[in-house]
Parts: structure tokens; sequence; C-alpha cells
């Protein structure tokens, strides 16, 4: 890259052709993720009998019918809703667990730090969907079965182990001279918190909450297992899947992938900060 | 009250894992191993006697052997790739990170679009001229076909995490390193092969093992696209708790899946042992 006297033509041959290969190569990996996506939109965005016609082509009609018998279809809009509801809940639940406990092991030096961390990072070898399992029963025997607090407990168990490492990795960026300045100057600790660490951490707490809503809102087995009257997008989905029509399927497919976009887009930056730190 | 502080912010955190995590692990270990209140292996015999057990234990290996490294080289080759992007770093690192967000079932639904009998798969065929006539690609004669979309459909959604990890876990090795190799004459792949990946192991390590659990949890993608005809660990296990309201065999199915990440996860750790001391 910092060659000063021009290469033999051979040579800038190569390279040229190397370059070429190269932006040939990033090309393809963006159409590998891109165009799957663009058949499922264009699928959504047409008419039913185009969804189920042959040959397709390769725009959408930018027909809204499909759309339209999705949201129509009943329990869709029920469906819908209960999954904001649970991957909102899950959010909240998992954040408020989990940053307390994401500083508390960044600021603290205490007998247990150890073994709690090696706890968390534990569940990460689990299949925690699995855990829907017996939860069913105990569900039932206290009156939170088909609830959406039930799975969104569910989820923020999934959504937990996550939040704790994320928050530990936010925290531990925020020097503590920080807050030592600001006990100094007269705050006590909680104040020191909220007027100073907060803030900064705020961000990236708003990011880990987002993550948290995806991990809820894609959530498919523990979902499934334990709703029936209270399904969520993915349980209802997943549940008719071998009697819905096509338009119905894809249009909910694409209801799926929707708020991912988004929220993917929106913690980008995050995203690879958060990861970096919660691999220790 | 400070030496109390930290142990009250866990608290929350580990009374929920205490009972969102412990307590219905062990009842699913009880219920695996009990029927009707006795102890017994029955629910194991009555597993591995069904005649879908031995196709589903193996479709899931395979499935995890074949996509796991296709996965883990093409997330290298994206990482690399954008390490060495100057412009438009972030936007490339978007559009390789969407499908993070995008649920199992969502990309099952996607390839769904792509392998049904109206597909687009189809659709390009005809205008290519090879065939005249839709042929149905996802019936139970054509297993295989199945099984390749399911492939491409766990490749093309999951590719994104491990992606994410590495970049993350790249940009924390310092430039220095490869640079002073580059003095002592390493070419590209001796650097690649020398500095990076050695120092790399931490984020491989988390990558890999987050990768293969969820590749024993293979389940809405399955569902999507080849319904049960083809068995896996994760939608028998839903179907003994559905279908067939037999609790026993289904916790019994969870801790086969659970044996598996274990293992493996173990063998991972094992594999790709960072010392203490070593790491960056």
């Amino acid at each position: 890259m910092t060659d000063t006297s021009p290469p033999p033509a051979p040579q800038l041959e190569a390279r040229r052709a190397g370059r070429f290969l190269f932006y040939a190569g990033i090309a393809l990996l963006v159409l590998w993720v891109l165009v799957p996506i663009w058949f499922l939109f264009v699928n959504a965005l047409s008419a039913p009998s185009e969804v189920t016609g042959f040959p397709k082509r390769i725009w959408p009609s930018f027909d809204l019918a499909s759309i339209q018998f999705f949201l129509q279809f009943q329990g869709v809009t029920q469906a819908l809703w209960n999954s904001v509801k649970v991957a909102v809940l899950t959010m909240i639940l998992s954040i408020a667990m989990g940053a307390p406990a994401g500083y508390a092991l960044s600021r603290f030096d205490f007998p247990g730090k150890e073994f709690f961390r090696v706890l968390v990072i534990m569940t990460r070898a689990f299949p925690l969907p699995l855990l829907a399992l017996p939860l069913a029963v105990m569900f039932i025997r206290t009156g939170l079965d088909d609830t959406v607090l039930g799975l969104a407990l569910v989820h923020a168990m999934l959504a937990l182990p996550f939040a704790v490492l994320i928050t530990f990795s936010l925290f531990s960026g925020i020097p503590v001279e920080l807050e030592e300045a600001a006990w100094t100057l007269g705050c006590n600790r909680l104040q020191a918190f909220i007027k100073v660490v907060l803030p900064l951490a705020l961000p990236g707490i708003m990011a880990s909450a987002v993550f948290a809503f995806v991990i809820s809102w894609n959530e498919v087995f523990a979902a499934a297992v334990l709703t029936i009257e209270n399904r969520t997008l993915t349980a209802f989905l997943l549940q008719s899947l071998n009697v819905s029509p096509l338009p119905l399927k894809f249009a909910g497919g694409a209801a799926l992938v929707m708020p991912a976009l988004i929220f993917i887009f929106a913690v980008r930056k995050y995203l690879f900060a958060m990861w970096g730190i919660a691999n220790r | 009250m400070p030496r109390a502080l930290p142990y009250l912010l866990l608290l929350p955190a580990s009374l929920f894992l205490l009972v969102f995590f412990f307590y219905p692990f062990g009842l699913v270990v009880v219920e695996s191993l009990t029927r009707g209140g006795e102890w017994t292996t029955e629910n194991f015999t009555r597993m591995t006697g069904h005649w879908k057990f031995a196709p589903a234990f193996w479709n899931t290996i395979w499935l995890t052997a074949i996509v796991v490294p296709v996965q883990l080289i093409m997330a290298l080759t994206m990482a690399s790739v954008v390490q060495k992007l100057k412009t438009g770093r972030s936007g490339l690192l978007y559009i390789f990170a969407i499908p993070l967000g995008i649920s199992d079932l969502a990309a099952g639904l996607i390839w769904l679009a792509i392998f049904e009998q109206s597909g687009f798969l189809n659709s390009i065929f005809h205008a290519f001229g090879i065939i005249d006539r839709p042929t149905l690609y996802l019936g139970y004669q054509n297993m295989w076909v199945i099984f390749l979309a399911v492939v491409l459909a766990e490749i093309w959604r999951a590719t994104a995490i491990m992606m994410v990890i590495i970049v993350a876990g790249m940009g924390l090795i310092p430039k220095e390193y490869s640079e002073a190799a580059e003095v002592f004459g390493a070419s590209r792949w001796q650097r690649f092969t020398r500095v990076t990946l050695p120092l790399l192991r931490p984020s491989l390590q988390t990558a890999l093992i987050l990768r293969i659990l969820m590749a024993f949890e293979v389940f809405a993608v399955v569902m999507a696209l080849g319904g049960t005809t083809l068995p896996v660990l994760m939608g028998e296990t839903f179907q003994w708790q559905f279908q067939l309201q037999d609790r026993g065999v289904a916790a019994a199915y969870a801790m086969v899946i659970l044996g598996l990440s274990v293992a493996f996860s173990l063998v991972v750790l094992r594999l790709l042992h960072v010392p203490k001391g070593a790491r960056i």
C-alpha cells in the first residue's frame, strides 16, 4: 500500500485483477444476503394470485391485497400485538435485572464475583428454549400459563445473560474516576450514578434493550409451547404453517423481518462494540 | 451497606436465574427420568425405540457438521474483507449483519419463497428455458432438497452472528502485531493464519459455541421448509410435547439436545483453549 515507485506492468495487471476479484466477491456476498429478502418482499407486496402463480416476476406489483389478507386473517393483529407486548416486557425485565448485575460486576470486587460470572456464561451452554417444557407445568399451577407475562419471563431468561455481559462491558468502559470526581464534589453513590454514569451508558443500554427486544420478537419454540390463546406472531405462524395459504406465510414473514431490519440498523454502531467485550 | 451493595445489585438477576434456569433445568431432568411418579428409563427407551429418533439425531448432527464449518469460513471471509475496506465499511457491515435480526422462522419462509413449487428457483429455471413446468422440490421424494434448502437457509441466517463476533474480536487485536509480521516478510496469508487466527481464539470460541448450540436447536427453519418430513431433534421434542402430549419423551429429547450442547461446548473450549496469561 505504501509503494512509492510504480510497479512493473505485469504486477500492476495482477493487482488490478486482484482488486476486481475482491470487489466482485463483496458484490456476491451482498447479493447473497439481500436477494432472498428481496424475494420475500416481492411476494409480500404482490397480489395473492401472483404469489401462487407461475412464473414469478422479479419486481413486486405493489398490490396490497396479500398484506390486507394477512392483517384481516383471524388472530393476526392480536398475535402482532402480543409479540410487541411480550418483547417490550422482555426488554424491561432483562435490563432491569441485568444492568444492576452488570454494574456490580464492573465496579466491585467481592467474594463470589467469579462464581456469578461463570454462572451467567454457563447459561450460554444450554439450549434455553427447552426450559419452556417444564415451565409449562409450573405456569399452569401459578396461573401464568398462556399469559404475556409468563412468556416474557422465559424470554427474559434468554436475554438476561446477554444483558448482564453487555452492560458489564458498557460500565467497564466508563472510567471509575468520573464517578469518584462526582463523589468528591458532594454526590452520593446514587446521585453520581444517575448524573454521571447513566447519561454515558444510556445509548449502550438502549442498544442492549433493543437486542433483547429482537431476541424475544424472534423466539419461536418457547412461544409455541407456552401460548395457545395469546400466541405471538411467530407462534401463530408456526402453528398455522401447514394449513395457511402461501400469501399469508409470506406476508407474515415480511412482518417478522421488518422490525429486525430497523432494529439492527438502529444498533449497528453498538453491535460490534457490545460483542467485543461480551466475548471475554 | 457498601459491602452488601454488590450482592443487592446481583440479587434480582440471581433469583431470576434460580427460578427460571436452575429450577426448570432440574424439572426437565426429573421429568425425563420419571413416568407416572416412578423412576424409570422408559422415556429414553420409548424415544430411542421410535423410528424417527435415529433420523432426527443424525439429521441434526449432519446439519451442524455441514453448516458450521461453512459459516466459519464465510464469517472469517466477510470479516477480513470488511477489515480491508477503506470506504463503505459501516454500510457493508450493516448489510452483512441484517440476518442477525431475522428469526429462524422468517428465514425459513424466505427460503420457502425460493424453493416452493411456484417459487423463484423454478421461475428462474423457467426463464432460462431449463424447465417448462414447475417441479415440486420440497416433497418427501426429495428429502435431500429439503435438507439442502435447510442448509442454505441456516447458512444464510446465522453466518451474521459469527461475523459480528469475529469482527468485534478482530477490532481488539492491536495492529502492531500484523505490522511487525509484515516487516519480517510474512505474506498476507501467513499473517492471517499465524497472527490473526491465534489471537482470535477467544472470539472463535464464543462464536463456535453459540453457533453450535443454535445448530442443535434448529427447528423453525425446518418446520417452514419441510414440515415434519425432515425430522430434527428440536422438532421431535415439539411433536412429542404437542401432538403426542407425552411430556416424558419430550423431556428425554431435551436431555439429548442438552447433552450434545454441553459435550460440544466442552470440546470447543478444549480445542481453542486460551491460557489466562495469553489473552490480549
